[in-house]
């Protein structure tokens, strides 16, 4: 078997090849595409911030399709008889209910109840389950573990080369592909399909809140596959995304991000300073009919005294985003009530849409926006009105249709 | 609280003191205890036929006040002998010898230190004896009971005086060395006195932390911690405690081992619902105390996965390596030791501090000391019965042991520490070897074993700055209650510690109670 590290190098004699960014399985190809340049970086792989243009990518994202390198996406193995209980007391949610080959959205929490990280749970078999995340989490599935017998962790972030196709054409790529019996994956249904000798892990999963799949494929077969995959995505507006199009589109899906909705507790300094899932508007998330998970105890007391802020959508007038706004109870700014976390002019609903941190007392009163922008070096500011949507931003049916639509 | 149905795992002495004071306050108490005796490591134990020993052989940490509490005098409890001197053994000058009150055979300068060392000593005993006595406050929660524990520490060390309550400040935490050095001279007599600040740790005279709390608290003891043998020896205090607990209506079962502390839980979480035993036997109750130390109630009796992530890993990390061993000897006559009349009293086997500070360094790197340090006594010298007319018993505490000794303890390993045991002695007791009749060795590994005490620790886990007061085993369970509703723990992993204070168990009743 080929050395995976050496996959990842860029240039295995460059005597700087340690201390350089490692690069994803599919590489050679994004590094074609990458007309700009615009690499930055995630957990140590180098990553595309965009690729040619962020407003066209996110485009492809709602119109078409486009695939976004999940490779450096954390990747870890829960395997044995005592994953389940090792996982289940590790997440607020109940995993008991996860099938095989299901997928749910987790998260989990401290001892006191704040957010450590939210990611993804693939139940691959019985005893055998997937944790995906945005951050490295090693050591806190180590300490999750002990005391369970027969659990073991697994690092396999490199194990998988992975991509996030997603956007209404999504689906008509993989049927062009020849994957039968992808068009009966529900939400959250995992599939296999044959691949070159191989097995392409499809799931529906994905962080744009559209139609969309992840791959996940050996890293061997990472280059034919991708190519593959364009050759079938030719004629459906397939172009490669980056983090700055994610993030368009995952803030009008109103998904959360770390250092943007929340600070990953484990590396919060200033007391309380990270959040709650309550906080996050992430209630759903939380199931007190199990007896026991981490953080109970303090996320009860939480729920019963109601938390102190929350994670708030909203529409905001005018179409100056609001980003890095503080808001008001009033026009005059008189009284600060929170914060904006994110914020931008949704192309797709066409709307001034953020997401913003608000004292839970003052939602039931106005919320004022004020708004510092720029015009060719000129500063301005406004106080803008606004006003809360509890539904997603953006939420199409195509998303959950199964089968989905052709286009 | 009157109809509640309770059941205290363990019955050594804290077990048994928790069941009596919560059973006298009208619960029907159940006291589990999975060895044959009562006692746990104050239990009798009989090495050779005829003759017998206990762990703890000496009572010192217990505060009068518990006696007298528990009216364990109306019990049986008596007490053999006034507190036995200290003689640090030689085998070239003057026997020395170390009351509460005096010290003879010294040179002139250290006999004159040495009321004022103890004055001082015995001044922060006595504003720190309270705090033994009462549940450590929860960091965080300022509610009333909390804010007047720290109030009253403040208050009670103010009351010192400013100059005596700096001085505690500054030698609260001193390796003993410092503290003997300023003090005394002579080398002998230094390494002899600061055995009670260290015996049974993981420090050495040269270490900083708690070896001057740990000495201050063992003279918050019923004869200001000196060491007395009780009539019968320990196992007469652990028969005292028994009446007492019998007449209160607790009902003790022997041979009968807990194997899980039963966890109920649904929609409104999780409570204590009872215990299982190792024959698979299930007694309910929604109250259960255990004297079980903290890894082996957490770890063993309840599991991970009823308990948070972060604590457990709490739990996991606290430091309770045992490197204390114990050697028995059954004796056909009485040796004799070089100066001595007879060899009553604890006789320090250490000649300097250094030579306490080398036997550590061995065994802080998992080796055993070629020259161990040892206390010496010879308990049937006090209570005839421990052995055959005209025979003795020799009991030896033997630092420093590692629990986990680097080369695993083979039986030549085993052998190779008796003889060097047997070897030392003989230094200051010539022909020693020619009146052992029996042997008998116990590491912190055996120990482990015998008193099902996680790595073999008289404290059940270091008592350390980082593991006292509130942080005693750790937070969140430094009150006595711990974070699974209807459990408790009452044992020498509790403030205020170990030894056989009874101070753990007592107080672990009285916040159950409250």
């Amino acid at each position: 078997m080929t050395n995976r590290t050496d996959i990842l190098r860029d240039d295995a004699s460059d005597p700087f090849a340690g201390e350089r960014l490692k690069v994803s399985y599919f590489h050679d190809r994004e590094k074609v595409l990458n007309l700009r340049d615009a690499w930055s970086s995630w957990n140590g792989f180098k990553f595309a911030d965009y690729y040619y243009d962020v407003d066209y990518e996110y485009f492809c994202i709602r119109n078409t399709c486009g695939t976004y390198d999940i490779c450096p996406m954390q990747k870890y193995l829960v395997e044995g008889e005592d994953a389940l209980p090792m996982l289940n007391r590790m997440v607020t949610r109940d995993l008991n209910k996860l099938r095989d080959n299901r997928v749910t959205y987790v998260a989990w929490c401290t001892d006191s109840g704040r957010l450590i990280d939210d990611g993804t749970v693939f139940r691959l078999g019985e005893n055998r389950y997937l944790l995906t995340c945005g951050s490295p989490c090693l050591a806190w599935l180590r300490k999750s573990a002990f005391g369970f017998a027969n659990v073991e962790v697994t690092d396999a972030t490199e194990d998988w080369a992975a991509l996030s196709l997603q956007g209404p054409t999504s689906f008509a790529v993989l049927q062009r592909m020849g994957l039968d019996g992808v068009a009966a994956l529900k939400p959250f249904d995992i599939g296999h399909f044959p691949f070159m000798g191989g097995t392409l892990m499809v799931s529906r999963t994905g962080f744009t809140g559209d139609l969309g799949y992840e791959l996940w494929i050996d890293p061997e077969l990472a280059l034919p596959f991708w190519d593959a995959l364009y050759a079938a995505g030719t004629d459906f507006g397939i172009q490669p995304y980056g983090e700055s199009a994610t993030n368009m589109a995952r803030l009008e899906a109103g998904f959360i991000m770390p250092y943007m909705e929340f600070n990953e507790a484990l590396k919060t300094v200033n007391f309380e300073y990270d959040q709650t899932p309550f906080e996050l508007d992430l209630d759903w998330l939380v199931d007190f009919k199990k007896p026991h998970f981490n953080g109970r105890a303090a996320l009860l007391e939480q729920k019963r005294n109601g938390p102190k802020v929350l994670l708030t959508k909203l529409n905001i007038e005018g179409n100056k985003p609001a980003e890095e706004s503080i808001l008001y109870s009033d026009e005059n700014c008189a009284r600060e009530i929170g914060y904006v976390t994110s914020a931008m002019w949704s192309p797709a609903v066409k709307a001034n849409i953020a997401l913003a941190m608000i004292d839970t007392a003052a939602l039931n009163g106005e919320i004022w926006a004020e708004i510092y922008y720029q015009r060719e070096l000129r500063h301005h500011h406004k106080v803008a009105r606004c006003t809360i949507q509890s539904k997603p931003f953006w939420s199409p049916d195509r998303a959950r249709l199964t089968p989905p639509g052709l286009v | 609280m009157a109809d509640q149905e309770t059941i205290v795992i363990g019955g050594g002495h804290n077990g048994l003191i928790c069941a009596i004071v919560l059973a006298r306050a009208g619960q029907r108490v159940t006291v589990l205890e999975a060895c044959p005796n009562l006692g746990g490591m104050a239990a009798e134990r009989e090495f050779y036929p005829g003759f017998k020993a206990s762990l703890a052989q000496t009572l010192y940490a217990m505060p009068q006040s518990l006696i007298r509490e528990l009216d364990l005098t109306a019990h049986g409890l008596e007490f053999a002998t006034e507190p036995l001197p200290i003689r640090p053994l030689t085998t070239a000058s003057t026997p020395q010898s170390i009351t509460a009150v005096s010290l003879t055979g010294a040179e002139d300068d250290d006999t004159a230190a040495y009321p004022k060392y103890v004055a001082m000593l015995a001044k922060f005993a006595a504003a720190l004896a309270p705090f033994w006595e009462r549940t450590m406050p929860r960091v965080g929660v300022t509610g009333v009971s909390d804010l007047m524990t720290f109030g009253k520490l403040g208050l009670k060390l103010r009351l010192l005086g400013k100059e005596n309550m700096l001085e505690f400040f500054r030698v609260a935490t001193l390796p003993m060395r410092d503290l003997l050095d300023e003090y005394f001279s002579d080398d002998r007599l230094k390494a002899a006195l600061c055995w009670d600040a260290l015996v049974g740790s993981q420090l050495a005279p040269r270490s900083p932390n708690q070896a001057v709390l740990t000495l201050l608290n063992r003279m918050a003891g019923k004869d200001a911690g000196h060491h007395v043998v009780p009539k019968g020896g320990m196992p007469g205090l652990v028969r005292a405690l028994k009446n007492a607990a019998v007449q209160a209506g607790v009902a003790i079962r022997t041979n009968c081992a807990v194997k899980s502390v039963h966890i109920e839980g649904d929609e409104n979480g999780q409570r204590c619902s009872g215990v299982e035993l190792e024959g698979g036997e299930m007694l309910r109750s929604d109250l259960v105390v255990s004297s079980a130390d903290p890894q082996t109630t957490f770890l063993k009796l309840i599991g991970a996965q009823h308990l948070e992530i972060e604590f457990t890993n709490r739990i996991r990390r606290l430091r309770n390596k045992g490197y204390v061993a114990r050697v028995h000897l059954a004796l056909s006559g009485l040796p004799a030791f070089q100066g001595l009349d007879s060899p009553e009293g604890r006789l320090i086997i250490a000649p300097t501090m250094d030579s306490i500070e080398f036997a550590w360094d061995a065994a802080k790197y998992g080796e055993l000391s070629e020259a161990p340090v040892m206390e010496v006594l010879i308990p049937s010298l006090q209570e005839p019965n421990l052995a055959p007319r005209g025979q003795h018993v020799l009991a030896a505490n033997v630092m420093y042991v590692p629990h986990d000794l680097k080369s695993g303890w083979t039986p030549e390993h085993r052998a190779a520490l008796l003889n060097t045991v047997l070897s030392e002695l003989a230094r200051y007791a010539p022909g020693i070897q020619d009146l052992v009749l029996a042997s008998e060795l116990l590491t912190p590994q055996d120990l482990a074993a015998e008193y099902r005490t996680t790595n073999g620790h008289w404290h059940h886990c270091e008592p350390a700055i980082d593991q006292l007061l509130m942080m005693r085993p750790t937070y969140e369970a430094a009150q006595y209650s711990t974070p699974i509703s209807g459990l408790y723990l009452c044992g020498a992993g509790c403030h205020p510690a170990g030894d056989v204070s009874g101070n753990p168990g007592r107080n672990a009743a009285k916040e159950i109670l409250a």
